[in-house]
């Protein structure tokens, strides 16, 4: 597997990586360590699930790659730059190159489908007259063709996830984080979402996906970043082999 | 229900159209413009009112004429004008006629029949000219050389303590709308906070997709000058109007005399909506730049 993450020898390769963790830690406060002595480095264009039990880290490793937490220790490069040196006046237009797909969504109730697809678009100055046939248009391609002046609150779980992955993608992230984007919804919708991102994907995203859903890991024979204690571990054989 | 167009779709405000709390803050802010346009009147009009009661007083003296032994009252006073009159800077002096000067006691005494016994002294009023007006001094001599008993008064310490008091009175109303302007901001900041705190999950999606600090502030910042504005302007009206009555019901005299309300003054008015605005926009900038910071 080609698209691997790379635990040592991260400088081996030819190819800058997109993200590279050294040696990162991780803490609420004064609490314990939630994340111990993470290292890895992500190509661009690679696919990677994040594994773990409940409360293992998933979304507290998430949450440092989308800069909504600062690491205790440790570095981050992100798309080439050290965080720990990077002015806090720059980390918007970092945020702009990343979509996220919160494990709540984060839909905002009081605007439509539509509106809420172009809230990356605006912050980003973009001009409606620009993007609007885009936002259209990706509305179709994740169903919600007839409900794009529906108010989040009135959509199905399934409905609300696609349209949160609408914004995460619409402005065309470098990377894609997605927390449980398939927490709540049937076997069936959990594999039309998994589709919708190796087409991003396949299109030059890096997807990093933090699941639970051991099942869909396993069919999907992507590779795996595996947290346990706030550790990290890389599973070498992806389970879907007999 | 027509299709949804794309084409003609309009960008929504990121935060929600109407908040149930604006109504009750927008209330609070046209009560304390409201406050502060009336403080502002009120000293404009004191202010006029000691100007004119001071040039009143410039403009005139009193003499008090005690007659010697040997002399009525009356001529000693009818002398006292005289000799006041050829004073450079006098325009007029006359004897005030003894009804006027007893009517003048009269009030402060129980029974007017004492007053013939009462050596009442003549009073000399002086018109002096406004532009050269004699000096206490030089009316003084005037009356020496006459050899006459006279004091001289040019109301210089009533002038002082009216301007003393006019004085009091402008830096009363400065401070008054200081605290006025501080109470307005603080009323803003706390709204700006309360309002941030029930749309954390629209500023944290906004932030986390890359929204400058200064983008969310901003939006923040107009709502909350837009609503000062329109607070503002609903107070600065009432106390327009309540100036205006005043205005009628003093017409030129009444009310007028103590507070000269002019119409000009209600112009003054205007200004309370725009300083309104700006200090929300201040107040709900530092507030939301200050919370924003604690994100991340
Ligand atoms: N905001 C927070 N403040 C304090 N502790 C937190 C906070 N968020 C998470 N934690 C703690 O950090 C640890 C890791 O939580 P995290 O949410 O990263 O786990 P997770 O792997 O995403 O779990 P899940 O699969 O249930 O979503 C847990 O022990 C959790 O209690
Ligand atoms: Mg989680």
């Amino acid at each position: 597997m080609s698209r691997n993450a790379e635990t040592q020898g991260a400088s081996d390769t030819a190819e800058e990586p997109i993200l590279r963790f050294d040696q990162v830690s991780m803490r609420y406060g004064r609490q314990p360590e939630v994340l111990t002595d993470v290292s890895f480095a992500l190509r661009p264009g690679s696919f990677h699930f994040v594994t773990g039990a409940s409360g293992a880290g998933k979304s507290s490793l998430l949450k440092l790659i989308y800069l909504a937490a600062k690491p205790s220790s440790g570095l981050i490069h992100l798309f080439g730059e050290d965080l720990s040196r990077t002015p806090a006046a720059r980390l918007p237009l970092l945020r702009r190159r990343i979509g996220v797909v919160f494990q709540d969504f984060r839909l905002l109730d009081h605007l439509s489908a539509f509106d809420n697809v172009a809230v990356p678009l605006r912050i980003a100055s973009q001009r409606p007259s620009d993007y609007r046939a885009d936002v259209a248009e990706l509305l179709g391609w994740v169903g919600l063709k007839a409900k794009m002046q529906a108010l989040p609150p009135t959509l199905a779980g399934g409905e609300k996830q696609r349209l949160a992955i609408a914004r995460a993608v619409v402005a065309r992230p470098d990377l894609l984080l997605a927390d449980e984007p398939t927490g709540n919804v049937d076997h069936q919708m959990a594999l039309r979402i998994y589709r919708l991102f190796v087409e991003l994907n396949r299109l030059g995203t890096t997807v990093v996906i933090a699941t639970h859903d051991q099942d869909l890991v396993a069919r999907s024979g992507q590779p795996v970043m595996h947290l346990e204690g706030g550790r990290l571990s890389f599973p070498s054989a992806p389970r879907s082999r007999p | 229900m027509t299709p949804f167009d794309p084409a003609r779709w309009r960008p929504a405000p990121f935060l929600p159209r109407s908040d149930v709390r604006d109504g009750a803050l927008t209330f609070v802010i046209a009560v304390l413009c409201f406050l502060a346009c009336l403080t502002a009147l009120g000293a404009v009009a004191s202010d006029r009112a000691a100007r004119g009661w001071t040039a009143q007083l410039a403009g005139s003296a009193t003499v008090v004429v005690h007659p010697r032994p040997g002399e009525t009252p009356d001529s000693a006073a009818a002398r006292a004008a005289e000799a006041l009159s050829s004073v450079a800077g006098v325009t007029e002096a006359a004897a005030l006629e003894k009804e006027k000067a007893e009517a003048l006691i009269a009030p402060w005494l129980d029974d007017p029949r004492v007053l013939a016994d009462l050596p009442v002294p003549r009073l000399v009023t002086v018109e002096l000219d406004r532009r050269a007006p004699a000096s206490t001094e030089a009316m003084t001599a005037a009356l020496k050389a006459q050899g006459l008993d006279a004091t001289v008064d040019d109301h210089s310490s009533w002038m002082k303590e009216i301007k003393a008091a006019a004085g009091l009175t402008r830096w009363a109303a400065f401070g008054v709308f200081l605290l006025i302007a501080m109470a307005t901001a603080a009323a803003i900041a706390f709204a700006t906070r309360a309002g941030l705190a029930a749309r954390r999950d629209i500023v944290e999606v906004l932030h986390l997709s890359g929204a400058t600090d200064g983008f969310i502030a901003r939006m923040f910042q107009v709502r909350f000058a837009r609503m000062a504005a329109l607070g503002g302007l609903a107070g600065a009206a009432g106390a327009a109007a309540f100036g205006a009555t005043l205005r009628l019901i003093g017409g030129g005299e009444g009310l007028t005399p103590v507070l000269p309300v002019a119409w000009s003054d209600l112009s003054l008015t205007l200004a309370c909506p725009i300083a309104a605005a700006g200090v929300a926009a201040l107040a709900a900038r530092r507030t939301a730049v200050a919370l924003i910071g604690e994100l991340t």
